[in-house]
Order: structure tokens, then sequence, then C-alpha cells
């Protein structure tokens, strides 16, 4: 079953609306209910947007995944920009470098299941993210 | 170039603006319709404006700041917003993400946010 996937190359503010309805897309074939594509699709839009504010270019990957005869979807956001230099901060609700509310991070991590990030200051950031279908 | 002549129109009914988003918002569309509302609320003295979601099927934090940002200048120059139609799933997800809809009137439907803007406006203007 695990078949689907799409790489969204993610360079202006349209491929933002390009990656959230691919992750809809993805995620009704994968079986999750309205709530829960909105959850993914909310969750891609943030992490797309933090790509395109802080890397300037990146790539954002969805695909089927199982796991334990479970069906989910997984998202890669990846870029090659500045990293983040202190994690603990940025997953903190309110805090923002970039003149946001500081609610990208910790609001998709609160949507999703699975949610990690690899960071490295002057390489990237790669942040992903899992939610199962229950 | 994709989106380059796009626009959400913005419709005067009675006293009241009304906007209807029917497409998938992305940034630089949401920006123009804030500056196209407020234009419009100074060129026709509008005492109310509804803003109809109802097909809108993902809300971001961009997003949802700019319509926040929109209800609040409105409200600067003496005009209320309602949002109409939101998806449940839509208003689930927000809540959960920790976005708030501070400073806008929400109701089901667009008949219904129309009797909400009567309503309100009756109580400012106390014109029956
Ligand atoms: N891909 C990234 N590359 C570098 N730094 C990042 C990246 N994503 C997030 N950050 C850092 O983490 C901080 C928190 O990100 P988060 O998305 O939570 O909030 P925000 O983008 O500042 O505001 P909001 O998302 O609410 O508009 C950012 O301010 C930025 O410093
Ligand atoms: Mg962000």
């Amino acid at each position: 079953m695990p078949d689907m996937e799409e790489t969204i190359p993610i360079k202006d503010e349209y491929d933002i609306v390009t990656a959230r309805s691919a992750g809809k897309t993805i995620a009704s074939s994968t079986g999750f209910g309205l709530v829960d594509q909105t959850r993914i699709s909310t969750a891609i839009s943030e992490l797309a947007r933090n790509i395109l504010r802080y890397a300037g270019t990146g790539t954002v990957y969805v695909r089927q995944v199982t796991a334990d005869g479970r069906n989910g979807i997984e998202v890669v956001a990846g870029d090659q920009g500045p990293g983040i230099a202190n994690l603990d901060l940025a997953m903190t609700d309110g805090h923002t470098t970039g003149g946001g509310l500081g609610a990208g991070l910790p609001g998709t991590k609160r949507l999703m299941d699975d949610f990690e990030i690899d960071t490295e200051v002057g390489r990237g950031t790669i942040v992903t993210t899992r939610k199962w279908v229950q | 170039m994709q989106g380059a002549y796009e626009k959400i129109p913005v419709l005067k009914i009675g006293d009241f603006l009304i906007t209807s988003i029917q497409v998938a918002l992305h940034d630089r569309l949401a920006l123009g319709l804030q500056d196209d509302i407020l234009a419009k609320i100074q060129e026709t003295n509008a005492k109310g404006l509804i803003i109809d979601v109802t097909a809108i099927d993902v809300l971001d934090s961009f997003i949802t700041r700019i319509l926040v940002e929109i209800a609040k200048m409105a409200n600067i120059m003496g005009v209320k917003t309602v949002l109409v139609g939101m998806q449940p799933a839509i208003a689930i997800t927000l809540v959960e993400f920790g976005m708030e809809l501070t400073g806008i009137e929400t109701a089901l439907n667009l008949e219904k946010g129309l009797e909400l803007l009567e309503k309100i406006s009756q109580e400012e203007y106390g014109d029956i």
C-alpha cells in the first residue's frame, strides 16, 4: 500500500499551496479522515513556509508509510539554509526570529504524531514528521 | 504567470461588504484581499464585513494572521467583521495548533452572518 509519494520543491509561495494540496490528496488516499487531512496539510503549510522564510529554498517530500501494520503519512521538509542554533528555543511557543508568532514548529508538533528535527548551523534543517491512521 | 491577475471580489450589498474566498489562498492573494477590503471600506462607508470561508479547506498561520489583521483594521475603521462557513475540521485544527481568531466574530453561514451583522450594527448605530 505505501506507494504514493510526492516531492515538491519549495521556492516561492505558490509551492506552499502545491505542497499542502499534494499532502491532502495523499492523506485522503491513505485513509485519513477530514480532520486529520486538515491537520496534515496545515503542518505541511507551516514547514514549507519556514523553508521559504528562513532558508529561501528547499524541498517537501510526502509519502505513505507503514509500520506495525499501521498506515500513515510521512512529511520530510528539508533545506540547506542557516540551520537552527537553539532548537529548544525554536520549539517554544512564541519564539520567533522571523517576525512570526513562533507558533509554526510547536503547533506542527501538536498536529502530528511523530516529530523530529535534524539541524546544523550553516548546513540546514530537516524536519521529519509522521501521522498514523487511527 | 500563475495568479498574476487573480483577485478575490469584494461586493457591497446594502450596508455590508461581502467577500467569498473561492480559491486556494496564497500569500499575495491574501495580502491583496486585505488591501482591497480596506480600500472598499473607505470608499463605501460600509458598516459590516462578511468573509465567507466555506470553500477554504486549509488555513495556516500566515493566512489566519491576515484574517485577524483584516478584522482588526476594519474594526479601527468602524466596521465589524464576521467570518462565515468555517469548516469544522479547520476550526479543530486552528485550536489544536494554537492559532486564535481574536477579534473576529464567526457564524455558521452567510445568512446567520448577515443576521449577526444587522444585530451588531443596530446596537452600534441605533438605526432600525
Ligand atoms: N527551516 C528553518 N531554517 C532555519 N531556522 C528555522 C527553520 N524553521 C524554523 N526556524 C527557526 O525556528 C523559529 C521558530 O519557528 P516557528 O515556525 O515555530 O515560528 P516562526 O516561523 O518564527 O513564526 P510562525 O511560524 O508562527 O509564523 C523561527 O523563528 C526560526 O528562527
Ligand atoms: Mg514558522
